[in-house]
């Protein structure tokens, strides 16, 4: 713990420079950030942790929602392959916890989102059209896809997600999650950078 | 004295499959659409504030993280230590934790939301989630038909099994556990300073 709170450290200031030096052509910054504190965000997810765990005996985690979908359209399709495979042997795709805790998810970020006035309706968000053009829908689709399978593909491999190790693993002091989180964030700054100098 | 890490609660091995009933049907809607209603407000489920963290630019997703570990580590360790809850551990896999972390990586600055925060985006009418939660469905697919191989494989390199980081050092878990998060929290105030938002 203290060696990873030292790297930190080191990264900090190194980052300083190169944070507010480099040119990616946009500043994130520039759009609206959070309604709320982050803090009083955060917080509010750890003790949503505790009640999960407390009252359900299941912990946060969010991307066993998409394996359970597609298993729902394997079987829709190739009812005897999908049961074939062996992830689903082991993972049955039922609406189960997690189905339902991530279905209830959307629907508090629209209730959040429209009682804030926030509700967007958009296809592109700013930041991304100011970067990459106004008629760049393509391009985010097929970015947005391939993003995606990048990012399902991993986070099975690795048996967990932002939630599920990002938060729900690394708050029981679990060494592979803290060893994924930092692979997570170390193969996103690098892409994200390459991606918005490049592109 | 309660055996730390050990089940303390029933019910927690065995695999439930099927809907769940009552009190924990209960909990996945309360804290499903809590969850989905804090990530909105705390703006992760904003394009900019996402990529904005990858770029370093942005430190809200940070700032989030580190404060649900902190609140978070300090109620279930404690909740565990009186037996009130079960830790859910993965088990640690090196090899494919370190590949999944990293191929994961490449995908969240790509599709710029993670797959709790594009279902929220998508709550949010941020359309553009809809297409890397297709590409998510699709990803899950692509491992599920190669789930055979890379168990044998992959799966089996730096295999660990369950390790929790105070057992390493050999530190009772509650009060390392309060050491990180007090470790963390001045984190976090360095943190502020250097970057506002």
């Amino acid at each position: 713990m203290k060696v990873t709170f030292r790297i930190s450290l080191v990264l900090m200031v190194l980052l300083r420079a190169p944070a507010g030096a480099a040119d990616f052509g946009v500043n994130a910054t520039n759009y609206d950030g959070g309604a709320w504190s982050p803090y009083v965000v955060g917080a509010g997810i750890g003790v949503l942790s505790w009640l999960t765990f407390y009252f359900a005996d299941k912990m946060i985690g969010v991307s066993s929602f998409y394996a359970t979908l597609a298993g729902f359209i394997g079987k829709l399709f190739a009812r005897r392959h999908t049961e074939s495979l062996p992830y689903f042997q082991n993972h049955q795709p039922t609406a189960d916890w997690a189905f339902i805790f991530v279905t209830c998810t959307i629907i508090g970020g629209f209730i959040a989102a429209w009682t804030g006035g926030e509700f967007r309706n958009e296809w592109l968000h700013p930041m991304w059209r100011d970067r990459f053009g106004e008629n760049s829908l393509a391009l985010r689709m097929v970015v947005g896809f391939v993003g995606g399978v990048f990012m399902a593909f991993g986070a099975r491999l690795a048996g967990g997600c932002t939630s599920g190790h990002g938060i729900s693993g690394t708050l029981q002091l679990n060494a592979g999650s803290w060893l994924t989180v930092a692979c997570m964030f170390l193969g996103g700054i690098g892409t994200a950078m390459l991606l918005y100098t490049v592109l | 004295m309660i055996e730390p890490g050990k089940v303390v609660k029933k019910g927690s091995e065995s695999q439930e499959l099927g809907a769940p009933g009552g009190v924990k049907l209960l909990t996945a809607i309360v804290c499903g659409l809590a969850f989905g209603f804090l990530l909105q407000k705390g703006g992760v489920a904003k394009y900019n504030v996402l990529i904005g963290q990858l770029l370093l630019q942005d430190f809200t997703v940070v700032k989030i993280m580190v404060s649900a570990i902190v609140v978070g580590m300090v109620g279930i360790f404690t909740l565990n230590r009186f037996a009130k809850v079960n830790l859910h551990l993965q088990p640690t896999r090196l090899g494919a934790q370190t590949i999944g972390g990293l191929l994961f990586g490449i995908g969240f600055a790509l599709f710029a939301y993670c797959p709790g925060t594009g279902a929220v985006a998508l709550g949010q009418g941020s359309w553009d989630a809809l297409f890397g939660m297709a590409g998510l469905v699709a990803g899950c697919w692509l491992y599920a038909e190669l789930s055979g191989w890379l168990k044998k494989t992959v799966e089996t390199w730096g295999e660990c099994g369950r390790m929790v980081i105070p057992d390493l050092f050999k530190i009772p878990r509650l009060p390392f556990a309060y050491v990180t998060a007090i470790l963390l929290v001045i984190g976090l105030f360095i943190l502020q300073r250097a970057f506002p938002r």
